[in-house]
């Protein structure tokens, strides 16, 4: 069984790209479980045609810990993928750190994780604001992280911080990095930007998701891509990256850079002209050079 | 006295030499050898966070707020808000004793807590507050006030207690208040004694009114007396005997209405300056009361007191002292003739929280004892301020003092009577020497005023030459 969370900066894309990666895996045949760790619950929705799930915290909270059955919290969508809500407070209360921990303690309890699976898949919330979001990675209960991001600065920022996390607990918990997934918001040079941050942490890019609106069209049928349009050429984006996780060899403990290499890369990158000039200078010079 | 100025250096360098060089350094800044014409801040560093790895004495800013200046409020409840540890390792612990019917007028005796679960820490647990509240005022309908503590997860995910408290005062009409007192918060239990004083000063003081015709120019507030053992009583009678009336007491066997009125008095009286300080600047600033600090332990101190007190009040009052003073004065050296004797010359440590260690000095002299080594556990430098005065020169002052040090110290200086908490009773029990509790009097007390110091003599007699320690000697007798 492959154990694997997928994070990445808020709003990237994550629920969305981890459910269209989860589709074209199912269509492989892989016996899959999704956990949603976000408290706003809406990593399963494009699965399950619509957000129709009860929360493992709501569920702890009626019943308490112990009486918490699989039948109140699992609920099996496309292509057979199980999959489960971890829930959490509402805005501004209680703690959603905490959330996740009683959460996947208790999917823990209930011998989720023993089943017949090939993948685990987690949905973690944003960057890694506290210990309770570290949960999945700090207890291993993910071994291999790909991290969701686009050439934005913020989105590089935080993919880096993740790296930090992931640094920290890959001694004790054995934890890797699979790689950067970019999901392009077409910024200027936006692949080899990516590309370029992956290789200065140590990982690879390992694939590009050019901007489709028929994702935008699916989402709002709650679908996936596959389920929507499964012979659109975006389809075959998520195939191709779904078949590159499963044959995915690279897992490698990160090393993140500091704020100012990163604003250097965006320096370097970022600005168009600024890259043209450097790379046609580059160019001319081993032109004179021949 | 017995020990010099080099020795005791020598001593602290001997029980420090253990540490590595940084906590080394760091514990010598909070050792000091007295001298009297000393400054606070020069005989020790204090109130600062106490070292990783140590047995620290000190307590947590909720046991400050719950435990010392809240909990002994006797017509209010407090709830513990949050897990039940705190609420129910606390209960009953401080003797700070209160009068009236349990249940009706006394609230002391009972320990509440919200009893936080798993599902509280991730859902928040106002609405559980809120329930407690109401079922509290359902069930205790003559409760005049709700105290509700912080523990420490309230902190971290950020409960709105201010916000329950508002809603339900309002729905109640009765005073609700929020102590932010989260035990993770500051260095000791001295930073929830503000905290505590700050949320009397904020919705306490000035709420109430005292009614003209009651007022007398001799009304005084107590404050900084908790009652331990009744302790309040004992003193409130010598106030009442010198004629000043006593219209409050805080917070020992206090009640919430008298603390809303304590801005009406004339004089404010402090004993524990450490705990209540705040709330008598406050006093002093808003409403121009002054505020006098004294010492009821053991004739000496509370003959100078009562003169300092009787002093800002008119001849009557100053005459009235002077004739309390002879009254006792035969009574108190009967005290001294029985018990002095058989106490002379014997050598006290002690280690106490923020007052003690300093006023507890002169009963032991008036029993012809002698204080080797004081230590304070909370303390500020305005304590140690006032306590180089109060000490012999020579003598050892430790802040923060750990049990390692402790019991290192009293190996060197061989005390006859160990004065602690607790925590160290038993230790130094086992190492055959006598001891005494001097936070709680063991289940004694009181020690204030003239009827107090008469149960001190005993009790230090009791425990210094009891006969049991025939039969376990420590270390330095063995031979």
């Amino acid at each position: 069984m492959r154990q694997v969370a997928i994070y990445g900066k808020g709003g990237i894309g994550k629920s969305t790209t981890t459910q269209n990666i989860l589709a074209a895996l199912a269509e492989l045949g892989k016996k899959i479980m999704l956990v949603g760790c976000d408290p706003k619950s809406d990593s399963t929705r494009l699965l399950l045609g619509g957000k129709a799930q009860e929360t493992v915290l709501n569920s702890v909270k009626e019943v308490g810990q112990e009486n918490v059955t699989e039948e109140d919290v699992f609920k099996v969508g496309f292509g057979g993928i199980r999959c489960v809500e971890s829930g959490g407070p509402e805005p501004g209360v209680g703690c959603a750190g905490r959330g996740i921990i009683t959460s996947i303690t208790t999917l823990e309890q209930l011998g989720s994780y023993e089943k017949d699976l090939d993948y685990v898949f987690y949905d973690v919330l944003g960057d890694v604001v506290c210990g309770g979001f570290a949960m999945p990675i700090r207890e291993a209960y993910a071994k291999e992280i790909y991290i969701v991001c686009s050439g934005e600065l913020m989105a590089l920022y935080a993919a880096n911080n993740i790296c930090k996390g992931v640094l920290k607990f890959a001694n004790s918990g054995g934890v890797r990095i699979g790689g950067i997934i970019c999901n392009s918001r077409n910024v200027d040079n936006e692949k080899d930007m990516v590309d370029a941050f992956a290789k200065k942490i140590g990982t690879q890019m390992i694939h590009f998701i050019p901007r489709d609106n028929v994702v935008q069209r699916a989402e709002i049928q709650k679908k996936t891509v596959i389920e929507y349009d499964k012979s659109c050429g975006q389809a075959d984006v998520y195939r191709e990256l779904a078949g590159k996780i499963e044959t995915n060899d690279m897992f490698i403990v990160p090393s993140p850079i500091s704020m100012q290499e990163l604003e250097d890369l965006m320096m370097e990158y970022g600005l168009m002209e600024e890259y043209e000039r450097t790379t046609e200078a580059a160019k001319e010079n081993t032109a004179t050079q021949r | 006295m017995t020990i010099n100025f080099k020795q005791s250096e020598e001593i602290i360098e001997e029980v420090l030499k253990v540490y590595p060089e940084k906590p080394k350094k760091n514990r010598k800044e909070h050792f000091g050898v007295n001298k009297k014409e000393d400054c606070g801040s020069c005989i020790a560093k204090s109130n600062l966070k106490s070292l990783p790895g140590v047995m620290t004495p000190r307590g947590c800013a909720y046991a400050g707020s719950k435990g010392v200046v809240w909990g002994a409020v006797k017509d209010v409840i407090n709830i513990s808000h949050g897990p039940v540890g705190c609420g129910i390792y606390s209960w009953g612990t401080r003797r700070n004793l209160a009068s009236g019917e349990i249940g009706i007028e006394n609230f002391v005796p009972f320990q509440f807590t919200t009893d936080f679960k798993e599902r509280d820490i991730v859902f928040g647990g106002d609405k559980k507050l809120e329930q407690a509240i109401k079922e509290l005022k359902g069930l205790f309908p003559t409760v005049k006030g709700i105290v509700v503590e912080s523990e420490c997860p309230i902190g971290l995910i950020g409960d709105d207690i201010e916000a329950v408290a508002k809603k339900t005062q309002a729905e109640f009409n009765i005073p609700v208040i929020p102590v932010r007192c989260e035990g993770f918060r500051g260095v000791s239990q001295s930073l929830g004694h503000h905290i505590a004083n700050d949320s009397i000063r904020d919705f306490v003081v000035g709420n109430g009114k005292l009614d003209e015709s009651k007022k007398t120019k001799y009304d005084v507030a107590i404050l900084g007396d908790y009652n331990i053992g009744g302790d309040m009583w004992a003193s409130k009678k010598v106030f009442e005997e010198i004629g000043l009336n006593v219209v409050a007491h805080w917070s020992g066997d206090g009640s919430i209405e008298k603390m809303q009125i304590t801005h009406e008095v004339k004089y404010l009286l402090l004993h524990c300056y450490r705990s209540m300080n705040y709330i008598a600047r406050h006093f002093e600033e808003k409403y121009a009361i002054p505020w006098v600090e004294y010492n009821f332990f053991g004739p000496t101190k509370i003959k100078e007191s009562l003169r300092k007190i009787a002093a800002l009040f008119d001849e009557n009052i100053q005459q009235q002292a002077e004739k309390v003073i002879a009254r006792h004065e035969n009574e108190m050296q009967g005290v001294i003739d029985k018990y002095r004797p058989r106490l002379e010359g014997k050598k006290v440590m002690l280690l106490v929280g923020g007052l003690r260690p300093r006023h507890v000095v002169g009963a032991y002299e008036d029993l012809g004892m002698e204080v080797v080594a004081a230590a304070y556990e909370f303390a500020h430098s305005d304590d140690y301020e006032r306590t180089t005065k109060e000490l012999e020169e020579g003598v050892i002052v430790t802040d923060d003092m750990n049990e390692y040090e402790f019991v290192e110290l009293a190996n060197r200086l061989k005390p006859d009577l160990v004065a602690s908490g607790i925590k160290e009773k038993y230790v130094f029990q086992k190492m055959g020497i006598p001891f005494r509790q001097m936070h709680s009097w063991d289940y004694s007390g009181p020690y204030h005023g003239y009827d107090g110091f008469e149960i001190f003599a005993k009790d230090m007699d009791l425990a210094i030459n009891s006969p049991v320690w025939k039969f376990v000697k420590p270390a330095w007798k063995k031979n």
